[in-house]
């Protein structure tokens, strides 16, 4: 199974990395386009430093890469680590079309 | 086919599944109402589910088990937080100990159904949200075995 291709260390930093709020808004944000630190700390009432260990942790989850661009650092979304979020959900869409197959048997039977 | 969409979103971490069903709305509101209608589709594939406390009511607790693939136990309880029959049905889904008590400090999946009518049968709309992401894990993990066991059973098979 897809879900199979995540180990479990990778699954853990992922998922912790998305169950945050702010996490997920940041996540968002840079999968429209790149963005600085700086430029991300202006959405969030809390100060560049709480930013920046928000980037830091989606960074270890591998969904987002940083890059040094002068004084700045830029912050790109990473697609391939989301779409494997996806293909847990997919899994997870799989039990539920297991169901409504079930539902449906069961009506029909009645 | 019944499921007629499937809506994922990833930062959000939900799942909206939408089916129709040649039957009407109360109909398919009995296949929730109705502990032995529901523990014969709730499992995922492999673990069957048997419901012990179904208390179908605003704030009403459920009570359910499911046998996996070797005879172990998984146990799950529901807690009811809107019902209005036969069109709507919100609960949390959580794992449990042997006992029923909640585990994961009472991590849950909020589920939101509706269910309206459509042309001669009903639509059902299901909403399941994770409120923590590690959570989806360990709910795929289930399914997941199982998923395994039937392919290593395949390439069983293939060198038989």
């Amino acid at each position: 199974m897809v879900v199979r291709e995540l180990s479990d260390a990778d699954a853990d930093r992922i998922f912790h990395a998305l169950a945050d709020a702010t996490r997920r808004d940041i996540l968002v944000r840079v999968a429209r386009h790149e963005l600085s630190v700086s430029a991300l700390a202006q959405h969030y009432p809390m100060s560049f430093a709480a930013v920046q260990k928000h980037v830091a942790v989606l960074h270890r989850a591998g969904l987002v890469h940083k890059e040094r661009r002068g004084r700045e650092q830029v912050v790109h979304a990473e697609p391939a680590t989301l779409r494997r979020v996806i293909d847990l959900l997919e899994a997870y869409e799989r039990i539920w079309r297991h169901r409504v197959d079930g539902i449906d048997r069961l009506l029909a039977e009645d | 086919m019944p499921v007629v969409k499937a809506y994922k979103d990833a930062e959000a971490l939900t799942l909206t599944v939408v089916a129709e069903f040649d039957a009407p709305v109360e109909r398919v509101w009995q296949v929730w109402e109705d502990p032995r209608r529901l523990e014969r589709w709730w499992g995922p594939p492999g673990w069957p589910a048997t419901f012990d406390r179904h208390e179908f009511v605003v704030g009403g607790h459920c009570g359910y088990y499911m046998t996996g693939p070797d005879g172990e136990k998984s146990h799950g309880w529901w807690r009811i937080t809107a019902i209005e029959p036969p069109h709507r049905l919100e609960f949390d889904d959580g794992f449990a100990d042997a006992e029923g008590r909640p585990l994961d400090s009472g991590k849950a999946v909020h589920f939101v159904v509706t269910i309206e009518p459509r042309g001669t049968g009903s639509r059902m709309t299901t909403v399941s949200t994770f409120a923590d992401a590690e959570y989806l894990e360990k709910v795929l993990a289930m399914g997941m075995e199982e998923g395994l066991r039937q392919s290593l059973g395949q390439i069983d098979d293939l060198l038989a």
